[in-house]
């Protein structure tokens, strides 16, 4: 497989806000890699949402900024009204570009793109939400051999993002939440123990 | 792998560059492989090397790639925070001006001029303004010129106009055909489209203010930086330079050239030397 994970990118819609608020506190402090969330907002809501999760959150919160650097340990969250992508493994790009699946930032736009720069050192993570987006950037991490992981649709506030991409893919994990949490907390470290 | 699709992703650019002379060599690798993939799944291409022999041969094809690596999308009042603050903060500095120039760099199909012509309008000042709405893109500059947009996009743009602080009633700025609208020819008198390229034109004038509005995001560091000293070149001191909400002069050659104005709205003022 891969020289180890390079990152986790973790995607949703309707009933994210909820659904983050449980998994985000379950990393710990010091995570080992860079943890970024491209979710559907209204394109006003800059990034308003992500101060909801300040407070609960071990992890340092930014929003991506076009070429920003990527950073270990941090949660990056997509802009409203921008595609999130990646120039390098350690730099974001943004784009204007028309929308994707009715949406902007568009999960599977973010996953193809990680995907690309980071292959199968990617873990994709694919949460509660009420369209197909996503589906198919999570199918194109499972064909460069990342990690795939689905919340389990019957524990989504909205199963229907969830089904559409186990519907593609046969997902390596299918969680709920919590379990989502302590599988991503305790990923590096078994790949340093693996090594 | 990777080091392959690069070097095929070079192959392409250069093929376009030395063929047709648009330059696309430094622009941001993440919306080159987008645009890429999409123009071989128009082209039924295997890959991108495939790509060449249909750029280099097929002029027609050349003219889709050339126009796929131009950003035509834009709305207006994107980002009403920001309108606001050209209006309140922004004009009434500019205002001690005779006149001003005003330079919307990049402006694709025209929606971010017609906005600004708007706002400079209901503060007063229009009259003594001339604005340069540039392209390097043809079609698109053209559909600027003529101002007309889908009527279903134009009535999503009224929220943000009365949020930019829209002091009519936005259906006052277009008259409504059937599925179409036309802006008012009003808007449009002091306004110059012509074609330039930020990647190989020059500086053309000396400008006031200068909207570049999620453009830079297209380019990487060194063509940004490239393009930055164009538009700082461009401008008057005490000028300013408009970015996009989510790109910043930190970390480029002209961040001590200019101060920050309005950090939150990325607006920049040119720094007196």
């Amino acid at each position: 497989m891969s020289d180890g994970y390079r990152a986790v990118i973790i995607g949703t819609s309707a009933g994210g806000t909820a659904a983050l608020k449980v998994l985000l506190p379950l990393l710990p402090a010091g995570y080992p890699l860079p943890v970024i969330v491209v979710q559907h907002l209204h394109p006003l809501q800059n990034g308003a949402g992500m101060l909801q999760f300040k407070y609960s959150c071990y992890l340092p919160l930014a929003v991506a900024e076009d070429k920003g650097v990527i950073k270990a340990g941090y949660v990056f969250f997509a802009p409203p009204n921008y595609h999130l992508l990646f120039e390098d493994a350690s730099t974001f790009a943004l784009s204007v570009d028309e929308k994707v699946n009715f949406a902007r930032p568009s999960i599977d736009v973010s996953f193809k793109s990680a995907v690309a720069v980071f292959g199968a050192g990617l873990i994709g993570v694919i949460l509660t939400g009420g369209n197909r987006d996503g589906a198919q950037g999570l199918q194109c991490i499972h064909a460069r051999g990342g990690l795939t992981v689905v919340q389990d649709p019957k524990t989504a506030e909205s199963p229907y993002m969830p089904r559409a991409a186990l519907e593609r893919i046969p997902a390596d994990h299918v969680l709920s939440l919590n379990d989502i949490g302590r599988l991503l907390a305790a990923l590096p470290e078994t790949e340093i123990n693996a090594e | 792998m990777q080091e392959n699709e690069r070097i095929e992703i070079d192959l392409f650019l250069e093929a376009i560059f030395r063929r047709y002379g648009y330059d696309f060599r430094h622009y941001a690798r993440a919306s080159v492989r987008r645009r890429l993939e999409r123009l071989m799944m128009r082209s039924g291409a295997a890959s991108i090397v495939e790509l060449i022999p249909l750029v280099l041969h097929d002029e027609l094809f050349a003219q889709t790639a050339i126009y796929e690596f131009s950003i035509t999308v834009t709305e207006m009042f994107r980002d009403p925070d920001f309108y606001s603050a050209v209006r309140s903060k922004v004009l009434p500095y500019l205002a001690t001006y005779p006149f001003m120039r005003i330079w919307i760099a990049g402006c694709a199909t025209g929606e971010e001029v017609y906005s600004l012509a708007i706002i400079l309008q209901e503060e007063g000042v229009y009259d003594r303004t001339t604005f340069f709405a540039t392209d390097f893109n043809d079609q698109a500059l053209q559909q600027a010129q003529d101002g007309i947009y889908p009527l279903n996009s134009i009535r999503d743009y009224t929220p943000n106009y009365q949020l930019a602080g829209g002091r009519n009633s936005f259906a006052d700025y277009y008259h409504a055909g059937y599925q179409s609208a036309v802006m008012d020819p009003g808007l449009k008198a002091h306004i110059t489209f012509a074609n330039h390229n930020l990647v190989t034109d020059g500086v053309f004038g000396e400008m006031h203010l200068i909207l570049c509005r999620n453009v830079l995001i297209y380019f990487d560091k060194e063509l940004k930086n490239r393009v930055l000293h164009l538009l700082h070149d461009s401008l008057v001191y005490g000028g300013f330079l408009c970015l996009g909400t989510r790109e910043s002069l930190q970390f480029t050659e002209v961040q001590e050239a200019f101060k920050p104005f309005d950090i939150k709205q990325r607006v920049y003022q040119k720094q007196n030397r």
